[in-house]
């Protein structure tokens, strides 16, 4: 009992101790107003980094990347250490991997009951995509943009590009289903919901984006730095990480299963006419 | 040409790139053989419970089968003890039958063995009888004067004189 109040009377110290300091310290300054960190943000047009030395692309670009990197490395890894030794009774790491692929794998044959095989493997991925993703800009990485000044690397969906990426890939990966179980014909009936990949595409932007700019709205403020990211920074990222990825994954699923439904045959159709008859 | 939005075609690209290289590791790496150990485990677990319910219909078989003839044997073994107390019923009815036929020739036997002493002790004794009288006779005819029939009383009861008179 009494270690645990000393350890309590440590804590309370080394907290107020380093706001002291951190309220001493002072900044060295704002390099660019409220407005101008806002518009950079969402434009990226000053925090622009280079990729390999070969083109300058916005922080959301490198994220992308490095989330990729990081999410084949650790299923490399599971591949190579974990799954050689699956059991029929899964420990907790197999039950883990087995709910991710169970949760995709029958959203897909749920909602696209005759043709779910790619409609799967694509929404795991996105769905891996879009969650790690928007995990990532918890990580706070920092890089260095072309112009010099640091960056916080951001959730790669809070570009717009890649928001529109994925978006228009989904709306390819839908009219794709369409036209595997139609033929040309079955493109038609995805392009009847030509305001989808607009929709995903800003959704996607909108809602990672939103995250973002309160995050640096209360980050500019030196005030707003104690206790509020804890629930903005961490809480609100990972409500957005898990609904942003159940949105966009369920939409996928949905769409797909509606345009890759196969036809009602003519036979049948006549039937029913002639016993209507 | 200038896109809004800071949107960047280039871009955009290399985020598909980006995204079909994740898409493909992520369905060779993770995606396909964890659903193919969890197709293989609902084979087995499948292959199992058929195992498990034909040996269930074979038992269900075996057990009908075995009532069956349980159900038989209790038919037969009903019928033989009908048959044993039949048998055992008729055996019987013969034995009182021959007993009874064997008790009749024995009292035939007896009562004609009996018929036979009665007709033999009465032969026996009329022919005495008959040899008394001669002896009798003779002694009669041997002392004259005497009444024959006090004498012959006499001599029938023992030698004794006559004591009627």
């Amino acid at each position: 009992m009494k270690q645990h109040k000393k350890g309590l009377v440590v804590w309370l110290t080394a907290v107020v101790l380093l706001l002291i300091a951190a309220l001493r310290a002072g900044s060295p300054g704002r390099s660019e107003s409220v407005q101008e960190a806002m518009r950079d943000a969402v434009l990226h047009g000053t925090g622009q980094i280079s990729l390999f030395g070969l083109k300058a692309v916005n922080p959301g670009m490198v994220s992308a990347f490095l989330v990729t990197a990081i999410l084949l490395a650790a299923a490399a890894l599971i591949r190579i250490f974990a799954i050689p030794r699956f059991k029929f009774r899964p420990g907790r790491l197999q039950l883990l991997l087995e709910e991710a692929v169970g949760l995709f794998s029958g959203m897909a044959r749920g909602n696209s009951p005759h043709r779910n095989r790619f409609l799967g493997a694509y929404i795991f991925a996105a769905g891996a995509h879009v969650f790690v993703g928007t995990l990532f800009e918890l990580l706070g990485l920092q890089a260095v943009t072309v112009h010099g000044h640091p960056i916080t690397l951001p959730a790669p969906l809070s570009d717009v590009n890649a928001a529109i990426a994925l978006g228009t890939l989904s709306y390819l990966v839908i009219a794709s289903g369409g036209v595997a179980e139609h033929g040309p014909k079955g493109a038609l009936k995805a392009l009847k919901e030509f305001s989808l990949p607009i929709s995903m595409s800003f959704r996607l932007f909108g809602a990672l984006l939103s995250g973002l700019l309160v995050t640096e709205l209360v980050y500019y403020y030196v005030a707003l730095s104690f206790v509020l990211p804890v629930v903005v920074g961490v809480l609100f990222t990972l409500l957005h990480a898990l609904i942003q990825t159940y949105v966009l994954t369920m939409l996928v699923a949905l769409y797909y299963g509606e345009v890759s439904e196969p036809a009602p045959k003519k036979e049948k159709k006549k039937r029913l006419q002639a016993e209507k008859a | 040409m200038e896109w809004p939005l800071n949107i960047d075609p280039q871009q955009i690209l290399l985020h598909w790139m980006n995204f079909a290289i994740l898409t493909g590791g992520l369905y060779f790496l993770l995606y396909k053989p964890v659903k193919q150990f969890m197709e293989k485990r609902e084979a087995h677990y499948r292959d199992l419970e058929e195992q498990a319910e034909d040996k269930l219909a074979r038992a269900e078989q075996l057990q009908a089968e075995a009532q069956a003839k349980l159900e038989a044997a209790d038919d037969e073994i009903h019928d033989e003890r009908m048959r044993a107390q039949q048998a055992a019923s008729d055996a019987a009815q013969e034995q009182l039958a021959q007993a009874e036929e064997q008790a009749r020739r024995i009292v035939a036997k007896a009562q004609a063995e009996a018929e036979q002493s009665k007709e033999r002790a009465l032969r026996e004794s009329q022919k005495e009888m008959r040899e008394l009288a001669a002896k009798a006779a003779k002694k009669l005819a041997a002392r004259p004067g005497e009444d024959f029939f006090d004498q012959f009383l006499d001599l029938t009861e023992g030698g004794g004189a006559h004591e009627g008179r």
